[in-house]
Formats: structure tokens, sequence, C-alpha cells
């Protein structure tokens, strides 16, 4: 495309960190559901995972807590093209819950639902292999409602609407099944670093 | 063992609409044409954009300005113009505070300028007309309920519509002159001769599900900044709109 005429953008400072098209929001953290909040107690909160695994298993507040905690301290990234550096969530890592209910090798993809209803798809190797996790806290303190609390999905490693707020659960499927914002027009996968936007990116 | 899940509450999925995934993929070069003062804080920008497809009342696209390192910024915004301009659309931005690409918008661009968009996007908030719409926003939220109302007009569409519009002074308002019967607004520092100053409240929005509920009842469509949204989205639920007919739009 050609140059903007007078558009210099922010001062440059080099980040290794940011992904193509993304800035850094520095201390924001913008809200971008397009759902009501929940009021969703931890007493209310339950996380099942079933579809393609051995043993099918639901996990309520108290279960959950008791696998062993993992944190992220990392980065962030939205595809409306916000990127937050440094952020600390603690939870649990997803292999600690997949462990459990033995996924079947015909397993390729999941999808991810919340007690919204919310729901977005996900390659299976995204979520293993120590690179998602469900989190409860954010920053040393409980996640609030707003950011998913009490309990978000959180694969930071791509862009953020694939981090399933309030969620409810994963099916594991043997096929790809397009999300909410998938079927509305988004990627598939979303991987920041190759700019996986909308379909068709 | 398969199960289907079935959420203990649903909420609108899928989107009204079948989006293109093509036209959203594809940047367009567009030529801003006019630029219009709404408030001392916000402008409408209109640009010329000869492919484009055509969007709903709601929709929003991706902006991208480039710089002449190769340093790209890219936003999205809401469209303010209805579905019939053909070839046109418009985008009104307010001017935030230290704000990379409204700030060029508001301090540099003049007709001429070409900078690119892709889109439209995401059919979950748009409107096509279909069923009855209560419109609530905020602010620069009233951009995408304005593109409704006017393809509401435009189309004699013949279903209910109505839109509480919430600034903090009458000189804030955004389309102030624009709007018609349908049309209340919510003052919330200042508010002319008469007309009382206050939150969006409960009052307003309790009478339209009550006694002004259209049979089948309103598809509700909020739009603001995260706190207005979770304010208004709350009354709503308490005056008794489900929550899966309630669709938010929010900006951080």
């Amino acid at each position: 495309m050609n140059v903007t005429r007078g558009f210099s953008g922010r001062p440059r400072v080099y980040n290794a960190g940011l992904p193509p098209g993304q800035y850094d929001a520095g201390d924001d953290w913008p809200v971008l559901s397009a759902e009501v909040t929940p009021d969703l107690a931890p007493a209310d909160w339950s996380f099942r995972i079933d579809g393609l695994v051995a043993e099918p298993h639901t996990w309520d507040w108290a279960e959950a807590h008791a696998l062993p905690a993992s944190a992220y301290e990392g980065d962030i990234h939205c595809v409306t093209s916000w990127s937050k550096f440094g952020v600390r969530f603690g939870g649990v890592s997803l292999d600690a819950f997949l462990d459990a209910v033995r996924p079947d090798g015909s397993a390729t993809h999941a999808v991810a639902y919340s007690h919204t209803g919310y729901t977005t798809n996900l390659p299976l190797a995204d979520l293993t292999g120590g690179r998602a996790w469900i989190a409860w806290e954010y920053e040393g303190r409980p996640l609030p409602a707003e950011h998913g609390g009490p309990a978000r999905l959180l694969v930071p490693h791509l862009y953020f609407w694939k981090s399933a707020k309030w969620i409810a659960g994963l099916r594991l499927l043997d096929h790809d099944e397009p999300g909410f914002w998938e079927q509305n027009g988004y990627h598939a996968r979303g991987n920041p670093w190759d700019e996986q936007r909308y379909s068709g990116d | 063992m398969t199960e289907t899940f079935v959420p203990p509450t649903g909420f609108a999925v899928p989107g009204r609409i079948a989006v293109s995934n093509r036209a959203a993929a594809l940047w367009q070069t567009a030529t801003l044409t006019e630029v219009r003062r709404e408030t001392p804080r916000a402008s409408t920008f209109r640009f010329a954009v000869p492919g484009w497809a055509g969007h709903l009342p709601g929709q929003h696209l991706m902006l991208r300005l480039r710089a002449e390192d190769g340093y790209t910024a890219q936003r999205h915004y809401s469209i303010a113009s209805p579905p019939g301009d053909a070839g046109h659309i418009e985008l009104t931005l307010d001017h935030v505070e230290g704000g990379e690409v409204s700030g060029w918008f508001h301090t540099v661009a003049k007709p001429g300028d070409e900078v690119e968009v892709r889109g439209p996007l995401s059919g979950f908030f748009a409107w096509p007309g279909d069923r009855p719409a209560l419109l609530i926003g905020a602010g620069s939220g009233v951009v995408p309920l304005m593109s409704m109302i006017r393809h509401h007009r435009a189309c004699g569409v013949t279903v209910p519509l109505r839109l509480l519009v919430s600034a903090r002074g009458p000189e804030e308002l955004i389309y102030a002159r624009k709007y018609g019967t349908e049309t209340t607004p919510v003052f919330t520092r200042r508010a002319p001769e008469g007309v009382p100053v206050g939150r969006l409240a409960a009052s307003h929005v309790a009478p339209l599900l009550a006694a002004e509920q259209p049979p089948g009842g309103w598809e509700a469509y909020v739009c603001g900044s995260n706190a207005f949204a979770e304010h208004a989205s709350r009354l709503l639920v308490a005056a008794g709109q489900p929550v899966h007919r309630i669709r938010i739009e929010r900006f951080g």
C-alpha cells in the first residue's frame, strides 16, 4: 500500500515481542466481549472435558484447585491490535486436565465453550505441551468477572478471542468446527505472528 | 462418547448474517472526500471506496495507516453510514488523547488523502432491519446505532426502533440534529433548561420493556465504553430483557 500522507506513527521502540500490526496497550486491558458479563460464583463454576476421551470428567472449583498450580508469565495479543506485555496469570495447566480424561488418538481439535454459550475452536496441539491454562488469578488476585472470572481458558500464543472467558468445558473432536467469532469471519487458528486475523488471511 | 453441550444461558449465537470472508480479507483503498465536525471532539470522515462490497448497519471495518518507514497502525471502527450509500462509507471518530490514528485524522487528514480499509467485519452486531431494535449507546458508541437509524429511515423499515443515547452534555451529543422521535437523549453532566441531568437509569429502560415493548420483544444493541456497556446491559437484564437478545460492542 501507499504511505499515508503526514502519518509518522508513535515513536518506535523496538520490541521483539510485538507481533506485526500490534501496538503496546501499556497498562490498559480493554474488555472485548459481545455478551453480558455473567454473575458466576466460584461455587457455580465447573469445567468439563468430553467428546473423544476415555473418561469424560467434570471438575468443580475445589477439584480444579486441587490440581498442581501452574502460572503463565508473558504477553497476550488481541486481534483488535493491542498487545499487553509481562502479564501474570495463575491457574492450572490444561495438560493436567487432559491427562485425567485420556484423549482418544483420533482427537485432533477441540471446541471450548463458556458458561455464557460462547464457543471457540482450537487445534488440540495448541492446547497441550504447557501452552494452555485454566486461569483464575491475574497478577496474584482473583480474575475479574469482566475478564472471564472466576475462570477462563488461557492460550496466550494465539489471539485472545481463543482464550474463552467463563470457560465451561472442552469437547474433543476429530475435525475442526468453527466457533462463535470463526463463524463471523475470523480465522480458524488465530496465530498473531502470522497475522491470522480473518478467514482467508 | 460424544455429548452435545447446551449452555445454561444462551446468548446470541451465531451472528445474524453470513459474512463474506473474501471481503473481510481484502484491503481496499479508501479516499477521504469530506470531513464534517460533529462535536468539539468528534468528526465524521466520508470516504469513497469504489469496490466496497456493502455492509449491514452495526458492522465495523479495520482501517490501516502506513508511515514512510513501513510502520503500520490499524484500528477497528464502526461504520456510521447506512448500506444504501453505495460506494461510500462514513466513520465518526473521537479525537482520543494521544491517539495515534485518531490524532492523524483530527490534525492531518484532508480530502484527497488515502487510507486502507478491510471489511465489513463481523455479523454479530449487525441489524438487518428484521426485528424491533432497542439501541443504547454512549459517546461515540452511538456510531453503529446511527447506521441502523439511517437504514431504518432510508428503507422505510416498519419494525419499531428506539434509541437511548447518553452524552455528558448537549454539545457532546454526536448527531444531535439528526435524531427524531425514536430517540431519547440522556445527559449526565449538563442538560438544556428543563431537562433532567443524570445517568442512564432503570426509569429509562423499564418502560421500554413493559408498556412500550413490541410483540415478540426487542433485539437490544448496546455500544459504548466497557463501563457503560456493563451498566446498560445490567439495566436491561434487570428490566427483563433476555441475555441472549442483548448484543454488546465495547471499546476500551
